[in-house]
């Protein structure tokens, strides 16, 4: 039988491809337990990481788990929305869904997302009756595509800790620079709202910083910069998390101060 | 090349007869993953572990491939050892699988890969053919490398992670040149590099194809 008999081909194409495919489908599913738990441990990393709890070398399963715990939030009505167990709500998947996801078109669409969810998860570090710091996802268009990061805030609703993001295409060494350590410090301290009762956020970036809601800009990529300050517009009004934060920023302000005095007691003492 | 002993097919690939430099293979890839050293080895050896295996089991049945599908039958070989080291980089390396993004699946239309298999593994022993896409991964891990630490050294100061030079973004003097960390900039750079190389064994310069001219010729237009 020749190499080139019909009979020949077929045998060799078809056997080829049960061979391959085993290969194929035995890594994908052998591996596939220790991929997701990679992306869960990217995902949790980054959590930590924007809360300043990280360090190199933790148990970050361990701390994650000791210390944070993932809300869902209803964006409306900033209350927690319990019908969503946060361990599998996607809320990416939200978005897309009709039932918990809503089109954004023209001035609406600040973040350039075309799709918002109405539900979302946020990770609150400490108690999470009074967090010491609630971590918010953020994501929107930067100047070549979609970031994503997270936005962690003090119990107080209105002060910045650190912003990340863990997915990007911006340019390197300009627009990529928002993952530079030492631009992300520059978030510390900032406050998001102007005043008490605001809802619209007056936090964002400028070529020439100054005061407690303005944010160097990176220099060389003012469209990334433009880009994080639509976003933060976006997720911090009541189209994103202003009405949950409102919660913390009205209600925390006495717990707040009470935590306050003890602290001032203890120092005193 | 005419003799083919087993050392002479892992070694001249890396310089005499270098995928990238001298047979212009591979281009692509090289470009897209040298703005990092790391990246640029682990990508470096997931294409030695793919040229090599498949080049070994094109050679294993290569006295059974009917010609007539044998381009199909390399290529189902070669594809689905890169989705195998595409899993295996999600499992075990995810900060760098997400760093390469497509670029590790995009193994499968390196031509290097491709030409050795129909070029070296069709005509030989398994044995030799493995040494051989070793040989050629090699070569091409080589040129990954040079090209890698040039950039990355000029373009965010640092080689494998470690600064080196202290970039104005850290606090520090040196000024980041942009251009080395996009893509074009590899082409300087394997640029640069072929007419080292070139420099090094005029034999690897090519003779002209055809005569120009004369009224053409540039010494003349001087």
């Amino acid at each position: 039988m020749g190499n080139n008999s019909i009979k020949k081909t077929l045998i060799v194409a078809f056997a080829l491809c049960i061979v391959c495919s085993v290969i194929v489908s035995t890594a994908a599913v052998a591996l596939r337990p220790q991929q997701q738990l990679n992306q869960e441990l990217d995902r949790k990393t980054n959590i930590l990481n924007v809360a300043k709890l990280y360090e190199e070398g933790m148990d970050v399963e361990e701390v994650f788990g000791d210390e944070i715990t993932a809300r869902v939030v209803d964006l409306k009505t900033g209350e927690y929305a319990e019908q969503f167990d946060p361990e599998t709500f996607n809320q990416f998947e939200a978005a897309s869904d009709p039932a918990t996801g809503r089109t954004l078109s023209g001035p609406e669409d600040l973040a350039g997302i075309s799709r918002a969810e109405n539900y979302a998860t946020v990770y609150l570090v400490g108690d999470p009756d009074s967090p010491e710091q609630i971590v918010l996802p953020i994501r929107g268009q930067g100047l070549w595509g979609l970031m994503s990061g997270f936005l962690s805030v003090k119990g107080d609703g209105n002060t910045i800790i650190s912003i990340t993001y863990y997915e990007l295409s911006e340019t390197p060494g300009l627009g990529a620079e928002v993952n530079n350590p030492r631009w992300q410090s520059l978030w510390e301290g900032k406050e998001i709202y102007a005043e008490s009762g605001d809802l619209t956020p007056e936090i964002h970036l400028s070529k020439s910083a100054s005061g407690e809601h303005e944010v160097d800009a990176l220099s060389g990529a003012t469209l990334t910069s433009n880009g994080v300050t639509n976003m933060l517009k976006f997720w911090l009004s009541t189209e994103g998390f202003a009405e949950y934060l409102a919660r913390f920023r009205d209600g925390v302000s006495q717990a707040e101060a009470q935590q306050a005095d003890v602290e001032l007691e203890s120092e005193g003492a | 090349m005419a003799d083919v002993t087993p050392k002479s097919v892992l070694t001249t690939p890396i310089f005499q007869n270098n995928p990238i430099a001298l047979q212009i293979l591979g281009i692509c890839s090289a470009l897209a993953v040298t703005t990092s050293l790391g990246v640029s080895m682990v990508m470096a050896f997931a294409v030695i572990f793919v040229t090599s295996l498949s080049n070994f089991f094109v050679s294993l049945i290569r006295n059974h491939i009917p010609s007539s599908i044998r381009i199909i039958v390399q290529m189902t070989i070669i594809a689905s050892l890169v989705i195998v080291v595409d899993q295996i980089l999600k499992a075990y390396a995810y900060e760098m699988s997400k760093q390469l993004s497509v670029f590790v699946g995009l193994i499968i239309t390196n031509c290097i890969v491709m030409g050795r298999a129909e070029g070296f593994a069709m005509s030989n022993s398994p044995g030799l053919s493995f040494l051989d896409g070793v040989g050629n991964g090699l070569g091409y891990g080589f040129v990954l490398m040079v090209v890698g630490f040039v950039r990355e050294l000029l373009g965010s100061g640092s080689v494998f992670g470690f600064t080196v030079l202290q970039t104005v973004q850290d606090g520090g003097w040196y000024v980041g040149n942009g251009l080395l960390l996009l893509p074009p900039s590899a082409f300087f750079v394997i640029g640069l590099l072929i007419w080292v190389m070139r420099s090094l064994n005029p034999e690897q310069v090519e003779e002209n194809e055809f005569q120009m001219k004369e009224n053409t010729q540039p010494k003349e237009a001087v």
